[in-house]
């Protein structure tokens, strides 16, 4: 159908912007590091004997090796053991971390959507628990996830909940605050067509509201996909998980000073992580929406 | 003013009963404006009465009162022999807008099943040949699938006429459906829904700013003048049934566009505000 290859079109552009963005970054980098870095040379490129030195014009400490690496650098890095003696390739416990990552911030993202999408649900349906509550959840969001995250690990215990509990917690705001503009969207004219049908109140919420509802959430939803991954790492930390992105990064940390290769490596696979999430969320929109006259992107 | 004599409905059973309607609506700084005053008007089963007058007359607030969307100040709405609300909760009960209002996530066909969905009792198969028949006849059976976006103004209109129809509703109320469409388009739509009407029975009350559109298509045309909206006159279209196009060209139907071009431009006197009521009037 046209509307299914228009759906599967914008997730592609989608993914395409992406990537040219990896690329401009990639690009940026390494011009930077051309321009400011440290010298380097090529011996005997291809077998040839010929040999190329570049020296930077400038010299600016925070594009050096030990701050930025060379692209090649890091993706070398990725190819070589954890540590030495070892089998596994940083890729590898990379990949395997980041899908533990993942899986952690999936649950609590599901978690959060449930919650945000009910507590829109309730506030639409009552200005008193609007009024009652909604200062809460906006306050909620004020408080440091640094800070708070240590207090959700005193009190579930270190592991698993508390993970996902951070998780949540950073997922449910921009469903709940999204959806109740997306439940109050439909057109005042379709309320009043629902009232002259006598409809209750549970079928316009079903059959209007949160149908119109859809795109308003699957905005939120990749917002929220990002911001799951992010608290899932944060979380990793203080709660104590051995096996997520969030232990890797406090490793490669004190490590920095002497392989930066590895932490940068490490941020490049979180945010490829992120990146698949919204990626899939997206496939999700367009694949629920596909039918609808407007796209978005 | 006093009430206007109420010409007596075709009918012997009333479809629609209004007497001593008032509408008042608060405006900032505690004072109101009246949007209907006095209104009486009865209206037989089965008969097709338009409301027209210039803007502010209150034709769609009257038309919402009659749904029970929303409350008269004063006076007594009944439908059928019942109050207004209890006629809405038993569904009798069709709606068309000027805007077509249909769901973008759901097809041609579910939009005009929606209605038979809130209501039970009706089974699938019968629902389905139901939104079956009243897609057809509105003459958009081979886009059953399709979805509202890819439909021109009219088509959605008609989609939006089948919904209102397709659970036989006692009264279909009409609020300037052809409104936004063109010419054509319009002329079309208003030999469709008359043929719909042959075919249904139903009690048609009908808000435009049309005279030959109301003229065309009533059995009685209520003029109404504004500030405060009121009754100002009741016409009888007495053109034959079935109206066809050669109706447009009868002296006759001449001579009813005119004579409720008057009752509107009598409305406000003479001099410069009868020019205006001319220059509304021309819309049509």
């Amino acid at each position: 159908m046209t509307d299914g290859r228009s759906a599967a079109r914008g997730v592609l552009r989608t993914v395409l912007l992406l990537g040219v963005f990896l690329l401009v970054v990639g690009v940026l980098w390494e011009a930077f590091k051309w321009l400011f870095g440290d010298p380097w040379r090529l011996d005997d490129i291809l077998g040839t004997g010929l040999s190329y030195y570049h020296q930077p014009p400038f010299d600016l400490l925070q594009a050096s090796d030990l701050q930025l690496p060379h692209l090649w650098s890091i993706v070398g890095a990725l190819m070589e053991p954890v540590q030495r003696n070892q089998e596994q390739t940083l890729l590898g416990y990379l990949v395997s971390a980041a899908a533990y990552t993942w899986a952690e911030a999936l649950i609590g993202f599901a978690i959060g959507t449930l919650i945000g999408v009910t507590l829109a649900a309730i506030f639409v349906h009552s200005l008193f628990a609007e009024r009652a509550f909604m200062p809460y959840v906006i306050a909620s969001q004020a408080i440091p996830i640094v800070a708070l995250a240590p207090i959700i690990v005193v009190g579930f215990g270190r592991g698993l909940t508390s993970v996902v509990i951070i998780a949540t917690y950073l997922t449910f705001f921009p469903v709940t605050i999204s959806q109740m503009r997306g439940l109050r969207s439909p057109d005042p004219r379709a309320l009043e067509l629902m009232r002259s049908y006598a409809a209750s109140r549970w079928q316009v919420f079903w059959k209007v509201r949160m149908p119109a509802s859809l795109p308003y959430l699957f905005t939120a939803l990749k917002v929220a996909a990002a911001a799951a991954i992010v608290g899932a790492i944060i979380g990793e930390g203080p709660g104590g998980v051995k096996d997520g992105l969030g232990r890797a990064i406090v490793n490669f940390n004190q490590q920095y000073i002497t392989g930066p290769e590895k932490l940068w490596a490490t941020i490049l696979v979180a945010s490829i992580t992120g990146i698949l999430f919204y990626v899939c969320v997206r496939i999700a929109e367009a694949i629920t929406l596909r039918r609808r006259g407007s796209t978005s992107a | 003013m006093s009430s206007v004599p109420v010409t007596p409905p075709a009918s012997d059973a009333l479809a629609v009963r209004l007497a001593g309607v008032h509408k008042s609506f608060p405006v900032k700084g505690g004072s109101s404006t009246v949007a209907l005053e006095d209104i009486g008007l009865d209206i037989g089963t089965g008969e097709f009465v338009s409301l027209i007058g210039p803007s502010g007359c209150g034709k769609s607030t009257l038309l919402r009162i009659v749904g029970d969307l929303i409350e008269p100040t004063a006076g007594t709405v009944e439908v059928n022999g019942k109050p207004a609300h209890q006629a809405r909760i038993d569904r009798d009960y069709g709606m068309v807008f000027q805007a077509p209002v249909l769901f973008d996530w759901r097809t041609v066909e579910a939009n005009v099943r929606l209605p038979l969905e809130l209501m039970t009792g009706a089974a699938g198969a019968d629902r389905d040949r139901r939104v079956r028949e009243m897609l057809d006849l509105v003459g958009l059976a081979d886009f059953t699938r399709h979805h509202p976006h890819q439909l021109s103004g009219g088509m959605q209109q008609r989609v939006a006429i089948a919904r209102a129809l397709v659970f036989e509703p006692a009264l279909l109320l009409m609020d300037e459906p052809f409104g936004a469409l063109d010419e054509m388009t319009r002329e079309r739509l208003n030999g469709e829904v008359l043929k719909v009407w042959a075919r249904t029975g139903t009690t048609v009350i009908f808000v435009t700013h049309s005279i030959p559109e109301a003229v065309f298509l009533s059995t009685r045309v209520v003029v109404m003048s504004p500030r405060p909206g009121r009754i100002s006159e009741i016409i009888d279209i007495d053109l034959p049934q079935p109206r066809t196009e050669e109706t447009r060209e009868s002296e006759r139907y001449f001579e009813l566009v005119t004579q409720v071009r008057e009752a509107l431009r009598a409305q406000h006197g003479g001099g410069a505000s009868a020019a205006r009521a001319r220059a509304e009037g021309g819309i049509g």
